[in-house]
């Protein structure tokens, strides 16, 4: 979108590996995240507790989740803003499956299927058209809940079986969430894919440099097409999770959601404009914004004032490390 | 002649005009005067507010927050209003204005001073200036009760045949035209957007130029959001939720190229006023009013493949963010 390409500098020498660590992007981001976890310790007597702690994982993950595959498509220099309205058709479709008396596994494979043929929709207009990603799914997005729109109107699909609930509400250990143990393990599948092998170093090939990309021999559309239809894939399992845990299925279902997957990725240190950022900086930011939102929470602030904070907190991370630099330069002066 | 027949402003019009036909013949009084005069006033705010973007859009960057600009620029002239029913409105829209112009500028020098890609500063001010809306209000609403009657009236006094709120809509679409097409600021906007690097070496303050194009954007939705209360009678932090992809849906249908660079006033005129008759349409054709979401996509993506078309035949050379997924 804009074009503040930054002035390479090659230093003299190179940070000592524990230096790069210790003022790396993810341990920043960890930094707030520990002091974020203390002052809501602090505020809130109820913080502290485990099943405080595990609900408040509810808050987030289906959120993360998505932001995962997100992430690795922001890197490649791409977005997709239809993730929401992706959540909203999956959750229509096993909705109708659900009408035609279709079981548990059923279900989950419907929702899942929704998301991918959306993720490939979306992949195919813009890797075989050669479309804007943004604008192309800012129309999906439009598309794919109108469906569900046109499909449900003012109505709503009930009466999911009870075996199904396991997805959003069931616990794998005590306190510990299935949710939640899915977040990590898809976190743990993505870190691997995206900074342990080839297609990972693709990813990031494509980013910072498309054209040059291809001509290294990567097929620069086809990652692209897999990427999308990851996220479809992503969307479709928060669909899953979601309407397991409502119980119910309303097309106005995650509404909203995009900005807060897409500022989850952000403010993981992604760069928007593609090329650089880590999985860890994204599931660190994940926690942070699941902290902050439940934290405040328990404070009886309301859920619209906690979005003024994670706004700010999206603008001033963001800003930070440039205000410094100013800073810097101003007292080298 | 083929100049016109190349140009996307004829098709849409044509589109448009053909949509109005097509209506026409099902319910024959859509294409009544008095009707059409209707659909225009109801589009009014979409097509100031897709000029607004417009600008924004040919500088390469885009503006997330127009919707949530507007509604915290519209609630604090509500709770002025409410509070002193005797305050001018005149001075009511003043304030309304430089409100939206204050958040706008302030979009603007994050955007041109840190280097923070506008899609990620607008994104967190949309937040931002919501939840600032409730501070505000205190979580309540301002509704028609408490609201100056002169206030409400003031989108609907009718002057020359149309009301008001119309009269502002041209006004301002012949300002934009004035200010792109003849203002040496304009020009630089188009020239930022095609080729940002050359732009610099032309001697135009790129960041500069980004700037004012947000306080631009900022002063519509201020001003828009003086108009929102008023014709829509109500302050509150749900007004014009979601509303920010609506106006940048107008601006694709419109021609405005993400890439930046290329679009024009009239483009972005009939692309607002193509959602805006799909949408009165509907209803007097007997389609459920939900299908309106499944079409307003549709149209985005169609026009999104034909603005890609378009520029494909004009053999320009193409920009390095489409040329990635062309492989």
């Amino acid at each position: 979108m804009s074009d503040n390409t930054p002035k390479r500098i090659l230093p003299d020498r190179l940070d000592t590996p524990l230096k790069a660590a210790l003022f790396s992007w993810p341990s920043l981001l960890l930094a707030v995240t520990i002091a974020i976890f203390i002052i809501n310790s602090f505020a809130s007597p109820y913080f502290l507790s485990p099943w405080a702690l595990s609900d408040a994982t509810f808050n987030f993950t289906e959120k993360a989740i998505i932001a995962l595959a997100m992430a690795l498509l922001i890197i490649s220099g791409e977005i997709d803003i239809s993730v929401a309205g992706i959540i909203a058709i999956s959750s229509t479709m096993m909705g109708v499956a659900l009408q035609f008396g279709a079981d548990t596994p059923t279900l989950v494979i419907v929702g899942m299927l929704t998301g991918l043929i959306c993720g490939a929709f979306n992949g195919v207009l813009v890797t075989r058209l050669g479309l804007p990603s943004i604008v192309v799914t800012i129309g999906t997005m439009s598309l794919f809940r109108g469906i569900s729109f046109i499909i449900l109107g003012d109505q709503a699909y009930k009466g999911y079986p009870e075996s199904f609930a396991f997805f959003g509400q069931g616990y794998v250990y005590w306190v510990i969430s299935f949710e939640f143990v899915l977040f990590l393990g898809l976190a743990l599948v993505y870190y691997v894919l995206l900074h342990k092998t080839n297609f990972g170093r693709y990813i990031y090939a494509i980013g910072n440099n498309p054209i040059a990309a291809q001509f290294s021999g990567v097929r620069v559309a086809r990652v692209k097409f897999v990427l999308f239809c990851l996220t479809g894939i992503m969307a479709g399992v928060a669909a899953v999770l979601l309407t397991s845990r409502l119980g119910s299925t309303r097309p106005s279902i995650a509404r909203g959601w995009e900005l807060e997957v897409i500022t989850m990725v952000v403010l993981g240190g992604i760069n928007i404009l593609g090329g650089s950022g880590t999985i860890q900086g994204t599931v660190i930011a994940a926690f942070i914004m699941g902290l902050v939102t439940f934290g405040l929470g328990l404070l009886n602030v309301p859920g619209i004032v906690m979005s003024i904070i994670i706004g700010a907190l999206l603008i001033g991370v963001i800003a930070l490390p440039t205000l410094l630099n100013m800073l810097r330069d101003r007292l080298k002066q | 002649m083929k100049n016109l027949l190349k140009s996307r402003e004829f098709w849409l019009a044509t589109g448009i005009i053909i949509i109005i036909f097509g209506v026409t013949l099902r319910a024959p009084g859509f294409a009544r005067f008095a009707n059409l005069a209707d659909v225009f006033n109801n589009t009014s705010m979409l097509i100031i507010l897709a000029l607004g973007q417009m600008v924004v859009i040919l500088t390469r960057s885009i503006d997330l927050s127009m919707a949530a600009n507007l509604a915290l620029s519209g609630m604090i002239v509500a709770l002025i209003n409410a509070a002193y029913p005797q305050f001018p409105i005149p001075l009511l829209m003043l304030i309304a204005s430089l409100c939206g112009l204050a958040l706008g500028a302030f979009n603007g020098i994050l955007v041109w001073k840190l280097n923070i890609p506008a899609i990620v500063v607008t994104l967190g001010t949309l937040t931002i200036f919501r939840g600032t809306i409730f501070l505000l209000a205190g979580g309540q609403w301002v509704n028609a009760s408490e609201l100056s009657d002169s206030f409400i009236q003031m989108t609907r006094h009718n002057f020359l045949g149309m009301p008001l709120l119309s009269w502002f809509a041209i006004l301002i679409a012949a300002a934009f035209f004035l200010f792109m097409t003849r203002t040496p600021t304009g020009r630089n906007l188009y020239a930022i957007g095609v080729n940002p690097t050359a732009s610099v070496y032309a001697g135009i303050n790129v960041g500069k130029a980004k700037f004012i194009s947000f306080c631009i954007s900022g002063l519509m939705s201020g001003f828009c959001g003086f108009l929102w209360v008023s014709r829509y009678v109500i302050g509150s932090v749900e007004v014009a939720n979601g509303y920010e992809l609506t106006i940048i849906a107008a601006c694709v249908i419109g021609g405005i190229s993400i890439a930046g660079g290329v679009g024009t006033v009239v483009g972005t005129i009939l692309g607002a006023l193509f959602l805006g008759i799909i949408n009165s349409a509907l209803p007097v054709i007997n389609i459920s009013p939900f299908w309106q979401m499944a079409i307003s996509g549709s149209s985005i993506i169609l026009a999104v493949i034909l603005n890609a078309r378009s520029a494909r035949n004009k053999g320009r050379l193409i920009l390095k963010q489409k040329s990635e997924g062309k492989t």
